[in-house]
Order: C-alpha cells, then sequence, then structure tokens
C-alpha cells in the first residue's frame, strides 16, 4: 500500500490551489460569450487596483455576473465536500452526505417555510431563510441520526441510507404541501428544490467564505478525532476522544455548512458523496489529508458542474443540481464498481 | 487501582448488571467468567463510560464519571473482540491514534515519546514488517495484534480485554496472551479481562469473577472461584467433568500416535 505523509503538505496546498485557480480562471472565461484568458485578467486586475471600468459588456460579464457566481461555486463546492468528507469519517460510512441522508431535504424544506411564510428575522432581511435552513439541517440530522440508532445501534449503511431516503421523500412532501398554500411563491420554491446558483452575489460569497472559515476551521480542528470515528466510535471513545462532544460539534458544523449553502444555492446532490470518494483514492483517509484535499476537490468538481450546466444547451442553461446528480451518480457507480472489483 | 461499588446497568426495564462491587489491584489478573448474557461486557464499557449506570466505578481514587476522555484514555487501555475499522488506514496509523489522548494541541508535531511508543508498541506485537499494510487487508489474528499494538502505545495502567482472542486461532491465542502476560508484570499493571475459555482463565488469571445474570456468584482467587460447587450451578452442568472429557480426547489421541509411530 502507498505511504502517504500525515499532513498536507504545503507543495500539495501549492498544487491543489493553482488546479482550483485553473478551473476557476476557465469558468470566468467560458459562457455564453467567451472572453479572452488576457482580457479577464485585465479587468480583474483593473479592479483590484481601483481602476476599474464602470461601463462595457466585457466589465460587466466578468465582475458582476461571472465573479461572484464562479466565488459563490468554488466556496459551495468546498462547503459541501468538507461536510460530505467530515460525516463519512464521523458515522464510518462512506454514503454519508447531506443530500443521501435527507439533511439537504431537511434544509431545503426550512428554506422554502422561510419563502412561503416570509420568515425573516428584523434588520437582518436575507438571513431568514437562512437561518431557518441551518436549523432545518440540524434538526433533520438529529432525526434522522436518533431514528437510525433506534432501529439500529451499529448505524449500518442500509440502515442509514434507507432512513435518509424515507426521509427525503416525507420533506419532498411537506414540501409539496407548503407549495399548495403558497401558489405565488411557486417559482422562488422551485429554485431551493433544484439548485441553482444563476444569481450569486459578492454578499453570498461573503457569507460563504464566512461559514467556510468558521465551520470548515473546526473541521479542520476536529481532524485527528474524525480519523478515531472513522476507525470506530467506540475506538475513539477507547482513544480519548470526547465522543459526546466531538460528534456534536462536528455535527453543528456540518448543519450549517450544509444551511448555507441550501440558503444560497439551494439543493445541490452529490458533491458531499462523490469528492471525498474520489478525494480519499488520492490522498489516503487521514482526515488530515482528506479535509484539505476535499475542500479543493469540491471547488473543482461544482465549478466544473456549474460550466457544463452554462454551456451545454446554451443558450439555455441546466440547473446545476441536476449536472451534480447525473454526473454525480455515473462517476459513483464508477468507483462502487472499482472499489468491489478490488 | 479499579475499584467498583455497587454498579448497577438497566436497558430499559431490563437489569443487565445488578448491584456488582469489587476491585483490582496492581499486579493481578481479574479474569470475568459466566455464561452469556451474565452482564461480563457490560461491566467493562461501564468502567469505559460506554454505558449510563448508577454506582461508582473509580480509577486510581477518582471517580472515572469526574476525569476528562483523554485522562480516563492514559490509565485504561480496552482491546474489543471485534474491529470494523470504515477506511484503508494503516496498521501505523490505527496504532499512532493509540496516543491521542497525549496529544495536547492541534496539528502538533510527532513527538519523540510518541514515536517510541509507537515503534515499542509495534515490535512488541511483531507488526513492524506490516506498519504500511492496510488494516482492511489484514487477517484478524493481524488485526487483533494491530489494536493490541495501539492498546500497548496508549500505554495505560489498566487493561480492559473483552474476550479478545474469540475469533482467533491457536496461535494467535497463543500469543496475545503471551504478550498480554508479559505487559502485566510490569510494576504498577493490571488487567481486567472477560474470557468464556476457563481453561485461558485458569491458565493466566490471578483472580477470578464469576457472574451470572447480572450479578455477582463468587470471587476471589482463580483456584477459589473456577470450582465445581460455583461453576456447575452457573452453568447447568458438570464443568470438570466436560473439561476432563475434552482433555482425555488428546489423551487417547497421543497414545494411537505414539502407537502409530512405534518403531517396528
Amino acid at each position: 500500500m502507498r505511504k502517504h505523509p500525515e499532513h498536507f503538505r504545503p507543495i500539495e496546498y501549492i498544487i491543489f490551489s493553482l488546479a482550483t485557480l485553473a478551473v476557476m480562471c476557465l469558468c470566468v472565461c467560458v459562457g455564453s460569450v467567451s472572453i479572452p484568458l488576457s482580457e479577464t485578467v485585465r479587468v480583474i486586475w483593473g479592479a483590484l487596483s481601483g481602476q476599474a471600468q464602470t461601463s462595457g459588456l466585457t466589465n460587466s460579464i466578468i465582475l458582476s455576473v461571472r465573479l461572484p457566481r464562479v466565488f459563490c461555486v468554488a466556496l459551495s463546492g468546498s462547503a459541501l465536500s468538507l461536510a460530505g468528507a467530515a460525516m463519512q469519517g464521523l458515522l464510518k460510512n462512506p454514503l454519508a452526505d447531506g443530500s443521501t441522508l435527507g439533511v439537504s431535504s431537511g434544509a431545503s424544506l426550512g428554506a422554502v417555510l422561510a419563502i412561503a411564510f416570509g420568515v425573516t428575522i428584523p434588520g437582518l432581511p436575507f438571513s431568514g431563510t437562512m437561518f431557518m435552513a441551518i436549523l432545518f439541517a440540524f434538526l433533520s440530522l438529529l432525526v434522522i441520526l436518533g431514528l437510525a440508532y433506534k432501529l439500529d445501534y451499529s448505524l449500518s449503511t442500509n440502515t442509514i441510507i434507507l432512513i435518509g431516503v424515507i426521509y427525503s421523500m416525507f420533506m419532498s412532501s411537506l414540501m409539496s404541501i407548503v407549495i399548495t398554500f403558497a401558489s405565488d411563491k411557486i417559482q422562488s420554491i422551485t429554485f431551493w428544490t433544484m439548485g441553482s446558483l444563476q444569481n450569486s452575489s459578492y454578499k453570498n460569497a461573503a457569507i460563504l467564505l464566512a461559514a467556510f472559515l468558521l465551520c470548515g476551521g473546526m473541521l479542520f480542528f476536529h481532524a485527528r478525532e474524525l480519523n478515531a470515528f472513522a476507525v470506530g466510535e467506540d475506538n475513539a471513545r477507547h482513544v480519548g476522544v470526547d465522543v459526546r462532544r466531538t460528534k456534536l460539534t462536528v455535527l453543528i458544523m456540518v448543519s450549517i455548512l450544509i444551511g448555507v449553502c441550501v440558503s444560497v444555492g439551494g439543493t445541490i446532490s452529490f458533491v458531499g458523496l462523490v469528492t471525498p470518494h474520489m478525494v480519499r483514492m488520492i490522498v489516503g483517509p487521514n482526515h488530515r489529508r482528506l479535509l484539505p484535499a476535499s475542500a479543493f476537490g469540491g471547488a473543482v468538481f461544482l465549478l466544473l458542474a456549474d460550466l457544463a450546466a452554462r454551456i451545454l444547451l446554451n443558450p439555455r442553461e441546466l440547473p446545476i443540481g441536476v449536472v451534480t446528480s447525473l454526473v454525480g451518480a455515473v462517476v459513483f457507480v464508477f468507483i462502487f464498481y472499482q472499489t468491489r472489483k478490488g | 487501582m479499579l475499584e467498583v461499588k455497587e454498579l448497577t446497568v438497566n436497558y430499559g426495564s431490563c437489569t443487565v448488571v445488578d448491584r456488582m462491587s469489587f476491585h483490582v489491584s496492581e499486579g493481578q489478573w481479574l479474569m470475568i467468567v459466566g455464561p452469556n448474557g451474565a452482564g461480563k461486557s457490560t461491566v467493562l464499557s461501564a468502567v469505559t463510560q460506554g454505558v449510563a449506570y448508577t454506582g461508582t466505578v473509580s480509577l486510581l481514587g477518582q471517580d472515572v464519571k469526574r476525569i476528562s476522555a483523554a485522562q480516563r484514555a492514559r490509565e485504561v487501555g480496552v482491546l474489543a473482540q471485534n474491529h470494523f475499522v470504515g477506511y484503508e488506514f494503516t496498521v501505523e496509523e490505527v496504532v499512532r491514534l493509540g496516543r491521542y489522548a497525549y496529544s495536547s494541541k492541534l496539528f502538533s508535531g510527532r513527538k519523540d515519546e510518541d514515536e517510541q511508543a509507537v515503534e515499542k508498541a509495534l515490535e512488541l506485537t511483531g507488526m513492524e514488517a506490516l506498519r504500511d499494510q492496510s488494516v482492511l487487508k489484514l487477517s484478524g489474528g493481524e488485526l487483533q495484534r494491530t489494536f493490541l499494538a495501539q492498546v500497548f502505545a496508549q500505554n495505560p495502567k489498566l487493561l480492559l480485554l473483552d474476550e479478545p482472542t474469540n475469533h482467533l486461532d491457536l496461535v494467535y491465542q497463543k500469543q496475545v496472551f503471551e504478550l498480554i502476560a508479559q505487559w502485566v508484570k510490569q510494576p504498577g499493571r493490571a488487567v481486567v479481562s472477560v474470557v468464556h475459555d476457563l481453561s485461558l482463565a485458569k491458565a493466566f488469571g490471578s483472580d477470578a469473577l464469576l457472574m451470572s445474570r447480572g450479578g455477582l456468584v463468587a470471587e476471589g482467587s482463580v483456584d477459589e472461584v473456577l470450582r465445581p460447587e460455583h461453576l456447575d450451578p452457573v452453568y447447568d452442568m458438570d464443568v470438570c467433568a466436560w473439561m476432563r472429557e475434552m482433555l482425555s480426547q488428546w489423551d487417547d489421541k497421543e497414545k494411537e500416535m505414539a502407537i502409530c509411530q512405534i518403531p517396528e
């Protein structure tokens, strides 16, 4: 077996960062209107140095449309992938992810309720949807894991997936009921169910970045505990991990990450499932390496998925959630087949 | 070293362990024996805070409920009977987890004492050559030795073994028990193990505790506890007669072998 270093080395950070940056550049340049790389760099450099031209189509496309979108897509991909990797470690279950567990569906219901009934937090008009998405993501995790523990203490893959599927269906039917009562907001609600980062803004990117730094940082901080959980929960307790505190912390961080992503871009499936799988094959299962690599991998995966969503049926645009599900399902079957084959 | 007083564990309305009290001193190897469902493993789980209980469990004079998980791990190591590792960790990565309780800082560098403990544990258990091997590709015996190495790296004062050789062949059973017998000879150490094999209990234990239906039936030295008047009512059979009958199979076979090998 190939021996992996214990940490993610500085050279690996540099390589992964450059790869992510290259894909980000590609996503800014390519679209319904293709912009040369030199022009893109000139516009971004101009904006950074305070010499931006306020007019011009290229300027508007890059600075007002593509750049905020690329930031949001990259950060959503990183956050979802990180959440998936953390959940897979915590539950010692390679199929655990926000979408398979039904957490994303729960978060979507929270967001939909906020839209339908106009739930807001005084002084923070945008945060009502986000708060509800995070709250429902966390409550969903508690309900799903509570049910799974009751049925099967070992939290086996089959039990978790089965409960996740049932829970997702239950959430979908609740969403249908909400839509029935709020037919005037059906268009906004559909957005959450399909996933799209079309209307991303710098404000959204800033919120995603804050959530990523806070929750991602906390997850990195718990990398060794996640390693112990990935070997086994009992083993984690035996080697001295505060099992209850670690579990609660990781679940809260994961809920915030998924909740914020859902409130910004709707339900985007499979990123948290497929990316950590692929990354684990390259860097190994140690979470000190897996978590940073998953963050980069998730960004690249979602950026490419978003690019495909934009250009495949140009001038029409596919919802990003549809693309990740299509690609993710195929890649996942391939990985699963390869793993079984040995 | 370990003092358990009035330990009671309930699963719903069912009492699994009922007002158990015992203590373990330095140098002791306490064998907990009894039929299936007697509550033996639950007693060990209570010591490691794996189940809710009433009563007190004290470790080196401190209530285990009041000490941190890391401090508890520095005092108590546990070797379970089954291990289902989720991912392709290497043997060394699993053994290194045994040093978790000794590290305090995030991403702290490797300390010399951690390195020495890991190397020594790998050497003791004979797992050095397999240190880079995936634990998913190990045999049952190798996997058990990996986790034994993790416990050795943890360097605890008290070792709890839950049927540690249940699924191992004779070679590995012998290896694991001999390793632990060497380990407990060091000063300031003790072992508590749950075993089904009464011969192993007799051969390696210094003391024994016989349990039945969650309660304590007998305690004392191995020779005092593992006697027909205690064992027969608990197992509802003539235990000694059964053991002798099993051993006599070997006597007969040896005789047959000896006859076969007589030179012309």
